[in-house]
């Protein structure tokens, strides 16, 4: 993956532009010692490394104000992280970048249950934000996989999903109000604890706009009221078609679980030989989950029984206990932990129409066969969001490529069948180059012009989002 | 002017000379500026997908083709947009562009999102005449930044909607509601209990000469049980719980039915719902409560400046008809950014210019 060339002006003026950001924060919040810069390198996607010139470690949002307007003085490029999980190369940095990381933001600022709405700094990670407020009863929905090391600021940056979107929906439909500072240093407060904006929704764009429109360093959040109960049942089916047809046909029926997980055989073998969860031998298993009180969940679950059945599944198991339902969740949740087992392993995200799901299936085992690659399919399959995990061997010269490869026919196949190259991971690095494949040069001159005018010096996380020959122009 | 189709509606722009009006049914028509008028009459439901809860049609189709055809098949727009011709005095009919250039939703907002939560993607034709396209026709997608959010309730000042797609639900089976005799002032309390409790209220509204409504929908039992011990939550307030007969409160709260056809000027407030009761007060006159306080609709004498009358409030308010700029002064860094995003979408200045700042 191509990175522009480091400023050599940036590169050569490290000495003075880490005193210059020594000047305007608290010492120990700047680190320039190669030894420590190292840890902030790369971010999930650990294929790509880069050490940055230096990283800031601010406390607060006047701190991060004026080490942005410091940088956008001098013209040195900063790259916002969270916590640095991103699958898709967002936070990477590059060798002239300072980072600007969020991990010493973690406060809750405000709570009001009559109002539902948190108020937290952004680098706060997503699970402790549910944790301060489930002794009374309350969550914050949104709960991407990762979320006990993943940060608020990267769910905002990244749009993330979970595993519950298909009801609560994701990031940006349970974010109410940012502070977010301009790369110029200007703090801006737009939302709050209200609903929809009063003027354009800069809102909507700002979510999922991936580090590129500025630092967001508050958060107003919706939380909502625990369900009573929630319990999963799973369905195991001799094909990836039938059990495609058992998910479209629960979403027709006008049931609305809160989630619905799909795994294929590759994965089911590799999970049940990782953690032993009791899975049984089958092509493809569904993980049903519904909530609600105790009758509640019987009559959704009485429907749902009605509906697999009647496409003759090789198992249906509800979970009598939290313990089964605990066992249900083990293999689904370990899923990639166990893929990893076989190899090192690229975690795709395109988003397909459910109509596809069988026809995609069927592709992707074709494309694996061709690369000689093996993948295996985990996924969200209520709304569509596909996970293939494509297995290779990083230490073998060319497999990082052929698997890359193989990746990119996965998307463009994705693209192809109506839908996107990411539904939840984001674009970052790892899918930049993709974007022609699902956008016309108006589609990506709209977007540009947003960064336009947020960040009108392209200082911020510039390289990413956008094939660098479309960029080029603006990046100077 | 009237256009039916994307290419046509991309001639005119490109080949404007001076400000032009999009209009789709011309109900809605708030902080409405001057130029020549464009009607976006592109039409017709172009996919329709119930098995995946996905549906695109042009951005002229009238809203309530829409409805029935989701209806036909137990599914609707979640977020329930109303009509407002018999609140506006307005008379034609409206179309799917103006209920997204507007984010028109109804009082499941609180529950299923605003309409920009279920728009799922968007085709446009920006300033200089491009057609753009954002989002697509799945669920979940963050390929790019999100000008579908952006788009919705941008009341055209950014580019001219062509087409629509959205992600839809599937209609409740059954519904329950409880109604609350309890006065404007004690409304707060009553609605944020119920907003607050674990039962998953789709609805919560204050209806002059009614009280506090609340909304469960659901499976029947489902609904049936939560509304049994919702009411138990809220015994101090005597509920009576409705079934289908409910349904007709929801509709008037959602066309505000107490504030149609009345004299003075019309307003909407987006608040800190518990602040909503207060700042309806401090109004006066005919007051109407939806999204559990956090709306409130408002009809104030004539010339009224209302955002004045009900300070201090925490969010927004619109002039749906006055003398009153329509949409709520923005601070200068807000204003600053949403000028850059107009100048570059609309160089021109084409687009309902002034509408917005
Ligand atoms: C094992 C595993 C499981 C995962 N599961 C899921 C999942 O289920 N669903 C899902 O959606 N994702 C998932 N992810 C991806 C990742 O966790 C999410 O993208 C997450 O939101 C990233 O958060 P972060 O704090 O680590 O952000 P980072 O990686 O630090 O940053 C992510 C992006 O946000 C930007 N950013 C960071 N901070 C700010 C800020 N303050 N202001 C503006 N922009 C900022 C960055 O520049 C970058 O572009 C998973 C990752 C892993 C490793």
């Amino acid at each position: 993956m191509d990175m522009p060339v480091p400023s050599t002006t940036v590169l050569a003026q490290k000495t003075r532009i880490v005193k210059a950001l020594r000047k305007v924060l608290p010492r120990d919040a700047v680190i320039d010692d190669p030894a420590e810069t190292r840890a902030y390198e790369c971010d999930a996607l650990s294929a790509y490394r880069c050490a940055p010139l230096a990283v800031v470690l601010p406390r607060t949002t006047a701190e991060v104000a004026a080490a942005l307007k410091l940088c956008h003085e001098i013209g040195v490029p900063v790259v916002p992280r969270g916590a640095g999980t991103s699958l898709a190369g967002g936070s990477m940095p590059s060798a002239d970048a300072v980072v600007l990381g969020l991990a010493r933001m973690n406060r809750v600022l405000e709570v009001d249950f009559d109002n539902r709405f948190i108020r937290v700094e952004a680098g706060r990670t997503n699970l402790s934000v549910t944790g301060a407020i489930e002794a009374q009863g309350w969550f914050y929905a949104p709960d991407p996989s990762s979320q006990l090391a993943c940060a608020i600021a990267g769910n905002i940056g990244m749009n993330s999903g979970g595993a519950h979107c298909l009801k609560y929906g994701v990031t940006t439909n349970n974010l109410m109000g940012v502070t977010l500072v301009t790369m110029q240093g200007e703090v801006v407060e737009i939302g709050g604890p209200y609903c929809d904006a009063g003027g354009l929704d800069l809102l909507g764009v700002i979510c999922g706009s991936e580090g590129q429109l500025g630092v967001v360093t508050e958060a107003t959040l919706r939380i909502l009221r625990q369900p009573e109960g929630a319990r999963p049942v799973l369905i195991g089916y001799a094909s990836n078609e039938v059990a495609g047809a058992c998910v479209a046909d629960i979403i027709r029926a006008g049931i609305l679980p809160v989630a619905i997980e799909f795994m294929d055989r590759p994965c089911i073998e590799a999970t049940e030989a990782f953690c032993h969860a009791g899975y049984p031998d089958c092509e493809a298993l569904l993980i049903v989950e519904c909530e609600g009180s105790a009758a509640e969940i019987a009559e959704q679950l009485g429907l749902i029984r009605q509906i697999a059945a009647r496409h003759n599944p090789v198992e249906f198991r509800e979970a009598q206990s939290a313990d089964e339902a605990k066992r249900i969740w083990l293999g689904r949740k370990s899923a990639f932990g166990a893929m990893g087992q076989k190899g090192d392993y690229m975690c795709l995200d395109g988003t397909i129409p459910v109509s596809s799901l069988p026809q995609v299936l069927r592709r992707i085992g074709e494309i694996s066969q061709e690369f000689g690659l093996e993948v295996g399919n985990v996924f969200h399959a209520g709304d569509g969001n596909m996970h293939p995990l494509i297995i290779y061997n990083a230490n073998e010269p060319g497999q990082q490529e052929l698997c890359e490869r193989m990746g990119a026919e996965i998307l463009k196949l994705c693209v192809e069948a109506g839908g996107c190259l990411t539904g939840e991971h984001g674009v970052g690095l790892e899918k930049r180059d993709l974007m022609e494949v699902q956008f016309a040069p108006e589609d990506l001159e709209a977007q540009m012009r947003v960064k336009d005018v947020f960040d009108p010096a392209w200082l911020l996380n510039a390289a990413k989002v956008f094939p660098l020959h479309v960029s080029a122009a603006r990046r100077g | 002017m009237r256009v039916t189709r994307e290419s046509e509606l991309a001639d005119v722009v490109r080949e404007a000379t001076g400000p032009l009006q999009s209009i789709g049914g011309g109900t809605r028509p708030v902080g409405q500026g001057g130029g020549t008028a464009l009607q976006v009459a592109i039409s017709g439901i172009s996919l329709y997908e119930p098995g995946a809860l996905t549906l695109i049609a042009g951005a002229g189709t009238p809203l309530r083709v829409i409805e029935d055809a989701v209806a036909a098949e137990g599914q609707r727009l979640p977020f329930e947009p109303a009509a407002w011709n018999a609140l506006l005095g307005t008379t034609g009919e409206s179309t799917i562009g103006g209920v997204v250039a507007a984010n028109v939703s109804g009082p499941r907002r609180i529950q299923a999102g605003a309409c920009r939560d279920s728009l799922i993607g968007v085709r446009f034709v920006d300033g200089t005449g491009a057609v753009v396209k954002n989002g697509g026709r799945v669920m979940k997608n963050v390929t790019g930044y999100d000008l579908v959010k952006l788009m919705a309730g941008s009341w055209g000042t950014l580019g001219v909607l062509s087409e629509v797609a959205f992600k839809l639900l599937p209609a409740a089976p059954a519904q329950a509601t409880l109604v609350m005799d309890v006065p404007l002032a004690q409304a707060a309390k009553v609605l944020s209990q119920a907003l607050g409790s674990q039962f998953d209220t789709s609805g919560a509204g204050w209806l002059p000469g009614v009280g506090v409504i609340v909304r469960l929908e659901g499976l029947a039992d489902s609904v049936a049980y939560r509304a049994g011990k919702l009411a138990e939550v809220l015994a101090a307030y005597a509920p009576k719980i409705l079934r289908d007969e409910g349904a007709a409160l929801w509709r008037d709260l959602a066309e505000v039915k107490p504030l149609q056809g009345a004299r003075g000027d019309l307003w909407r407030f987006s608040v800190k719902p518990s602040e909503g009761p207060e700042i309806a007060a401090r109004l006066g006159g005919k007051v109407v409560l939806d999204w559990g306080g956090g709306l409130v609709w408002a009809r104030v004498a004539e010339g009224t400046d209302a955002r004045a009358l009900a300070a201090p409030y925490t969010g927004h308010a619109t002039c749906l008809s006055g003398a009153f700029a329509a949409f709520e002064p923005e601070p200068a860094p807000v204003a600053a950014l949403s000028r850059g995003l107009r100048a570059r979408f609309d160089p021109k200045g084409l687009f309902n210019p002034g509408k917005m700042g």
